[in-house]
């Protein structure tokens, strides 16, 4: 022990400066992230601004058999599980089809075109996509109405029919990111041993089998790493755009923990029993992101760690 | 054969995508009454530019604009700086404690304290209804710190560092001197990441501020866009019903182009950039 203790005395010695430097950072993480991890305790307590978080009174778990019990648990539970696998299925796949047919393209003005258009929309903000969205599904004068009609058929009022808010929500998520998602994969792909092709074009396989056979078994480690960071991430469906999103009418299907959080929490002003809803999609989570790498570590012996 | 497959597909997405973006640059120089009858399709028809006009007349966009730039140039250069500050010593093999403080950091992005309590730990350091609420609670990003030091482990080799140490170079001379420098690719790289974040973003100046005149950009336009809060903008109330609502109608299409002109503007120059970051950070991914 004295030994390692010199031992790092001495680079200590040397790279000091290094210390001074991510001293900041270290500071950061504690204040901005662990301490609000300390302030979870406030679920478990009734918690009153002026007594302040460690004076409160402890309560136990009265705020999540409040939460349990409530008439909106069921409805949010099934739509924020219902908006997350929605998207996983359609918004998975799509920017990996997209990264393997780019794959393909021999024509590179072309396929730097596509490229450059599809990433275009990953830079607009949350507010400018929904207001695009809103635009575009207007029933009087949105674009899509007027295809409708014009072949036709009856307008729809989009953005207050419950029904069809999961849909919107997921497919211009696939429109604003498959480009971007896609990036990931082609750097992936790139990183193939072309020697593998050109095997298997003497051995006469068709593109489509070296798409199938080489190409998606060479990302697979990618797949699956981004696969387990997406279910990790099943509960913490984004709070941005749906709540942008919402309006009083398609409330019954657009309602997700994260939004429950904010409108009972920050502008209901329940501390308590908001932070309880958050503590326990967190674990949620948490539990899931674990289940998962455990899972893919057995099946594909890939995991985060 | 199956190539022809892979271009009709491709030239669809192509088409899906491109289309909307076509559509809202001619709609917004387009008359916003043929727009909505749904005369214009592509190009624009009725040229009129009353949607920019009602928009650069507008005193809170202005405002906005001020405060977003405001917020991210000062937000981007205290994310630069403190990103660098965490990589540039997790890069370094010779950084006892390395191991240590990565899992330190990397922890925050599976497991969060959540809104409430950050909410309430914001209130605290007396930061509500200031800008540093929407720069100094993500004055950086862990994911940035990860593609930073893959990049200076990858692409600056560990000999340079080594011999400018010899030839005694301290640490700060070596990051300043040489590594920084050897880095300017990565460097715009974050820039851009982090500038459109903050350019982006609403969602702290939501819960954190209260005045209207320190509202970011992306506040307005969400009255504007979602809430149709248009009523102040479109001028006086005596204009006929008809006339008012394709005004407001106006306004959305050229805000939104507006609201993206740096974006635009900068994307062509950054694009080989950020293809290039996202590119070092899925080696590691």
């Amino acid at each position: 022990m004295p030994a390692k203790w010199r031992a790092f005395r001495r680079t200590f010695r040397k790279n000091w400066e290094l210390y001074l430097l991510i001293t900041p950072v270290v500071l950061y993480f504690f204040i901005f992230d662990y301490l609000p991890m300390y302030g979870i305790q406030i679920a478990f307590k009734n918690f009153v601004a002026a007594k302040g978080i460690w004076a409160s009174d402890w309560i136990g778990f009265d705020h999540f058999e409040r939460f349990f019990n409530s008439f909106y648990f069921d409805r949010l539970i099934l739509n924020t599980l219902g908006i997350s696998l929605y998207q996983l299925a359609i918004g998975f796949p799509i920017p990996l089809i997209l990264a393997l047919l780019l794959n393909e393209v021999g024509n590179r003005h072309f396929k730097r075109f596509v490229q450059t258009v599809t990433y275009a929309p990953h830079f607009l903000s949350t507010v400018v996509m929904v207001g695009l969205i809103i635009i575009f599904l207007s029933p009087q004068n949105g674009i899509i109405n007027h295809l409708i009609a014009f072949f036709g058929g009856e307008r729809i009022s989009f953005m207050t029919e419950p029904e069809w808010f999961k849909s919107i929500y997921v497919f211009s998520g696939v429109w604003q990111g498959m480009g971007w998602s896609s990036i990931i994969y082609l750097a992936a792909l790139a990183g193939i041993d072309p020697t593998l092709h050109e095997a298997a074009k003497v051995d006469g396989a068709s593109r489509l089998q070296r798409i199938w056979k080489i190409n998606l078994p060479g990302i697979m480690p990618t797949v699956v790493i981004l696969l387990i960071l997406n279910v990790g991430q099943i509960m913490g469906i984004g709070f941005e755009k749906i709540y942008l999103m919402q309006n009083d009418l398609n409330i019954e299907s657009s309602e997700v923990i994260s939004t429950y959080v904010y409108t009972q929490g920050i502008l209901g002003a329940q501390y308590s029993f908001s932070a309880a809803v958050g503590l326990f999609n967190s674990l949620v989570n948490l539990v899931l992101l674990v289940l998962v790498n455990r899972i893919a570590k057995k099946v594909n012996e890939t995991s985060l760690w | 054969m199956t190539l022809v497959v892979i271009y009709i597909l491709l030239s669809i997405i192509l088409l899906l995508v491109l289309y909307p973006l076509i559509f809202v640059v001619s709609a917004s120089i387009s008359d916003p009454l043929t727009v909505s009858r749904g005369e214009m399709w592509l190009f624009p028809k009725d040229l009129s530019f009353i949607g920019y006009e009602l928009v650069f007349a507008n005193k809170e966009i202005w405002t906005g604009y001020a405060n977003t730039l405001l917020y991210t140039l000062v937000g981007t250069a205290i994310n630069l700086v403190m990103t660098i500050f965490a990589a540039y010593p997790l890069s370094r093999k010779d950084f006892a404690g390395r191991n240590v403080i990565t899992a330190y950091i990397v922890f925050t992005m599976f497991f969060s304290g959540g809104l409430v309590p950050t909410y309430l730990l914001v209130k605290n350091l007396g930061m509500i209804n200031t800008m540093w609420a929407l720069i100094i609670p993500g004055a950086v990003s862990v994911w940035n710190i990860i593609i930073m030091r893959t990049f200076f482990q990858t692409s600056i080799p560990n000999e340079i560092q080594e011999s400018a140490s010899i030839d005694g170079c301290s640490n700060m001379q070596t990051l300043w001197r040489i590594v920084l420098p050897l880095s300017m690719p990565i460097i715009a790289v974050m820039i851009l990441f982090y500038s459109v974040g903050h350019w982006n973003s609403y969602f702290n100046a939501l819960i954190y501020l209260n005045d209207r005149d320190k509202y970011p950009l992306q506040l307005f336009l969400r009255e504007i866009l979602i809430k149709s809060q248009v009523d102040q903008m479109a001028g006086s109330m005596d204009l006929s019903v008809q006339k008012h609502l394709m005004e407001a109608e106006a306004i959305k299409y050229a805000i939104v182009i507006v609201a993206n002109l740096p974006v635009l503007l900068l994307y062509p120059f950054l694009q080989k950039y950020f293809v290039k970051g996202m590119m070092i950070g899925a080696l590691k991914g």
